[in-house]
């Protein structure tokens, strides 16, 4: 702010008022709500870690609660978008159901039966995987399109949704659960094959670091380039050895969590290797729908932030009639968004169907509430125009902590409702104080 | 002003019917390079929507609008800004939840090379024009629900400005704001004039329209009473026009002047 003229005067009076955490946090420009936000996790996180007598902060814990929320992760990140527009999907949990089933039922029926592919060809998980995406899409799309062009509410568009692919979900195999899937296809939902080993883990956590000093620099080339006011070098500094901290620290807990025995002795055995007395350690690393899940989450963010469809979005989430007289054709922007969401809901059919492995007609009951919910704590407002792609994201890694954490107490599942169903009341209460505030 | 030349935009008989009310009915109206033509009438005359139908926002049931003395096509609000028509509209129409750089540049960003939004090329822009209307604007960064009413009509402005238009529709420009901050749309108004841009001004107030404007078109129940030059006519006059639709002998009558004989 140092370089600004006469009209930064009121600012700068108020920069002045400030203590060292104001000015520390308008150095980094750090986003006060995000720095609640992981304030709320980390205190869950310890307070349940208490609670259970040290069974929640471990690498085995940690390394499946990432597991667990991924799949919500991925469809909350669409339902950021849905709702920034001022709309709702509530048939997103059915879509999980219909299109899981019908990738079930590719790969395990239809394809090698009929289409006569072989049990072992990659052809088998990719074409069921396609399809399944291609379905997901389709609908998204279809549904996006009764809301924008016929003008029929978001709410009952999708409410419909909820019972129609639900039901659609039971008609694919009248009832009957699909299982088990292709080999290959389980590797998107995790479990010991399903994640990418310490080397490749501690070579993604590097890659990841490497991009952070990348943005941050190119950032500051771009302010400079326009001679905007620059974040002092220490906050940028500061930044990126944060950034690299928690990167390298997930990496390092996904890389402490070991193989179980069985598991490593059937690979032993596989592979003609001798089991030392004390086993051998075989670390997990990242699980395989996490890369998915982060790599959603980078790609949205991307979207939302840099692109203009995500400006647009934004724009129409603010002032529908102001984008639309600004020229911004809202009812295809707002088809794309519910395509978007139903492509995501895919994405996480593909990742719940893979870990559970098999595919029921019950899967994603519910989730559509717990999507909306990680998305509304992540700080995106029912009222629209405002929400973040990575808020929505550490909404869903906070509503599976107070769930599975939960479980860990041994806590009935009514109880744990009513915690869940409170936690998002407050929530959102304390956020309507805080853009009061703001 | 030279009335030889094309008009820059002429309206010709244009309706529009919402349900069954005749909002507008056979209107036409017309405006040269550098003029600056008020369009008066009470609330529900047919001012704002007859001035939609120009910049997309409304589709007319009838008429032709040519810019240049050629037939314009124009259906939606990208049509119109391909003319060079640009509007700043009564509720300034701004996206309250992004900053002011992203505003002025809606519907029409600056991309990188690689396809992605230039967002310091944009804030750079952005401060250039602002610069120019209202330099003590510094609050780029900030969402535009943020900004106090003047400031938010700057950002309206120039966003309107900012695309070389040649046709500005100000609707109220100064509804809402202060003394001071009215003086300074004044003083814009005049500096766009002189710099051939023709300018099409709603207004309530007579007083502004008489220091601004060349030439005064009245509307009232969705037709034209009349149109006249703001030196042949006296307020009372026009005033006449509003309230009762009358015309008097300095003005050109309309359709929807009132009749001698009634």
């Amino acid at each position: 702010m140092a370089d600004t003229a006469t009209g930064a005067a009121p600012d700068r009076a108020r920069a002045s008022e400030q203590g060292a955490v104001g000015r520390f946090l308008q150095a980094t420009e750090i986003d006060t709500r995000m720095l609640g936000m992981v304030g709320a996790l980390v205190l869950i996180w310890l307070g349940l870690h208490f609670l259970s007598g040290g069974l929640f902060l471990t690498p085995r814990n940690l390394w499946n609660l990432s597991v667990q929320s991924a799949s919500i992760a991925v469809m909350a990140t669409g339902m950021v978008l849905v709702i920034v527009t001022r709309n709702i999907d509530l048939s997103v949990g059915s879509i999980l159901g219909f299109v899981g089933m019908i990738m079930g039922v590719l790969q395990v029926t239809i394809l090698p039966q009929m289409a006569g592919i072989a049990q072992g060809s990659p052809a088998l998980w990719i074409l069921a995987l396609l399809a399944g995406l291609g379905v997901s899409l389709l609908i998204g799309a279809f549904q996006g399109f009764l809301v924008a062009y016929l003008s029929i509410p978001a709410f009952i568009v999708t409410l419909g949704g909820l019972l129609v692919w639900r039901g659609a979900a039971w008609w694919v195999t009248s009832g009957q659960t699909v299982a088990p899937m292709n080999p290959t296809f389980r590797l998107i939902g995790g479990g010991p094959e399903g994640s990418i080993g310490a080397f490749w883990s501690w070579v993604v956590g590097l890659a990841a670091c490497a991009a952070v000093a990348v943005l941050l620099a190119n950032g500051r080339r771009q302010r400079r380039r326009f001679k905007f006011p620059q974040r002092p070098v220490w906050a940028e500094v500061f930044l990126g050895a944060l950034a690299c901290v928690l990167i390298l620290g997930a990496v390092g807990v996904a890389n402490s969590y070991p193989w179980p025995a069985a598991i490593v002795r059937r690979y032993a055995q596989a592979n003609n290797l001798s089991v030392p007395d004390g086993g051998l350690f075989i670390a997990h690393g990242i699980a395989i729908p996490v890369l998915i899940a982060v790599a959603v989450g980078i790609v949205m963010t991307f979207l939302t932030n840099r692109t203009r469809f995500g400006r647009y979005v934004f724009a129409i989430g603010g002032n529908p009639e102001a984008a639309a007289l600004a020229g911004i054709n809202t009812r295809w922007v707002l088809l794309k968004i519910f395509a978007l969401m139903g492509l995501l809901a895919g994405v996480a059919a593909a990742i719940s169907t893979a870990r559970l492995n098999a595919a029921t007609n019950a899967q994603g009951t519910l989730d559509e509430l717990l999507t909306i919910a990680a998305a509304v704590i992540g700080g995106t407002s029912l009222a629209g125009g405002a929400g973040t792609i990575a808020g929505a994201m550490l909404g869903a890694l906070l509503m599976q902590s107070l769930q599975s954490g939960m479980v860990l107490l041994g806590i009935d599942t009514p109880l744990q409702n009513i915690v869940v169903g409170a936690v998002l009341v407050v929530a959102v209460w304390l956020d309507t104080l805080y853009r009061k505030r703001a | 002003m030279d009335n030889h030349a094309a008009p820059l935009v002429e309206m010709r008989d244009i309706s529009i019917a919402f349900g069954g009310i005749r909002a507008v009915d056979g209107a036409s109206i017309d405006l040269y390079p550098g003029e600056v033509v008020a369009l008066l009438g009470h609330n529900g005359a047919g001012k704002s929507t007859l001035i939609k139908i120009l910049s997309g926002a409304y589709k007319r049931d009838a008429g032709t609008i040519l810019v240049n003395g050629e037939e314009a096509s124009i259906a939606n609000p990208r049509d119109a800004k391909k003319y060079g028509i640009e509007t700043i509209y009564q509720t300034l129409a701004l996206a309250d939840n992004v900053d002011a750089a992203a505003n002025l540049f809606l519907g029409r960003e600056i991309m990188t090379p690689f396809g992605t939004l230039d967002d310091a090329a944009m804030e750079a822009k952005a401060r250039e024009v602002m610069g120019r209307l209202n330099p003590r604007f510094q609050r780029f960064k900030e969402p535009v629900v943020k900004l106090s009413g003047g400031q938010r009509q700057s950002v309206a402005i120039a966003r309107a400005i900012l695309f070389d238009a040649r046709i500005l529709i100000m609707d109220e420009p100064t509804a809402a704001l202060g003394p001071q901050e009215t003086a300074q749309v004044s003083e814009l108004v005049m500096q766009l004039k002189k710099e051939g841009i023709g300018i099409f001004l709603i207004s309530h107030d007579i007083h502004d329209v008489f220091d601004l404007a060349d030439r005064v078109c009245v509307m009232k129940n969705g037709r034209v009473v009349g149109t006249a030059r703001t030196s042949d006519v006296t307020q009372d006059e026009v005033l006449g026009m509003i309230i009762l639709g009358k015309c008097p002998p300095g003005a050109v009558p309309g359709p929807g002047a009132m009749t001698l004989a009634a």
